[in-house]
């Protein structure tokens, strides 16, 4: 980030922290994300398809 | 290329068009699992309402069209289960007041990254609908206009909820409002600055 006029200093700290905060959302969504998927989710995806139900 | 495949995959029979479903879905699964667990800020709670939606999807697969946005699709379908969940059980106050002790319980934890469960919980004091545009246009990936179709609301809606819920944040973060006990105000602040810092170094 380029030096910016003292006047508007708390606008730029206000749009740091934004910053850090859309950071750290970010990286708590592909957190879970990035997360081994449980074998349940497809066990029962499996389980769905093999029913003949809508068949 | 979309009318390309529009007719390739009205030329299929449906045991073909189920089998690229599937796989489209499961691909969608790490996703919906995102979703959910910042949705409600509680894992176990989450899988759950990511396998209903899931379940949902699959079940209601023949009304939607391969080649569109299924990512969007899934998204809102979930959405729709977390609200009629909500609405349903009278007990969700209580069921709240567990998940939010199981977080602070795991907050305890000297071993969990500090700046990262002082965002979730601060999350966990925004309103629903708030918490939800956020996630799905600062986390999520999805433009205002495609957040705005998963919602069921107004693009400007989900403006003006994306910019209150960043606001709110920063002043609940700031203000060390939220319930830990210890933790001085600016602190989450502090280690959210530091850590967001850290992060963008690493790339």
């Amino acid at each position: 980030m380029d030096e910016r006029r003292k006047g508007s200093a708390p606008l730029d700290e206000t749009r740091l922290r934004q910053r850090a905060i859309g950071v750290k959302l970010r990286q708590m969504f592909d957190e879970v994300v990035n997360e081994p998927v449980p074998d349940e989710f497809l066990d029962i995806l499996r389980r769905a398809d093999e029913s003949p139900g809508d068949r | 290329m979309a009318a390309v495949q529009d007719e390739r995959h009205a030329a299929m029979t449906d045991r073909e068009r189920d089998a690229i479903f599937q796989r489209e879905l499961v691909k969608l699964i790490p996703h919906l699992r995102a979703f959910a667990r910042t949705l409600t800020g509680d894992a176990a709670q989450a899988d759950d309402l990511a396998q209903d939606a899931m379940i949902k999807a699959w079940d209601a697969r023949k009304s939607f069209q391969l080649g569109t946005n299924m990512k969007a699709w899934t998204f809102m379908i979930l959405r729709n289960q977390f609200y009629s969940d909500k609405r349903r059980s009278w007990r969700q106050i209580q069921l709240d007041q567990e998940a939010a002790e199981r977080t602070l319980v795991a907050v305890d934890n000297p071993e969990a990254p500090l700046a990262l469960d002082e965002l979730r919980l601060a999350m966990a004091m925004l309103p629903d609908e708030q918490r939800e545009a956020l996630i799905l246009v600062g986390a999520g990936g999805f433009a205002y206009e495609e957040a705005a179709d998963i919602c069921g609301c107004a693009v400007g809606t989900v403006k003006s909820r994306v910019s209150r819920a960043r606001k709110a944040l920063q002043g609940i973060l700031e203000a060390g409002d939220y319930d830990r006990d210890g933790g001085s105000a600016g602190d989450a602040m502090r280690s959210i600055l530091a850590d967001a810092e850290r992060l963008s170094a690493a790339r």
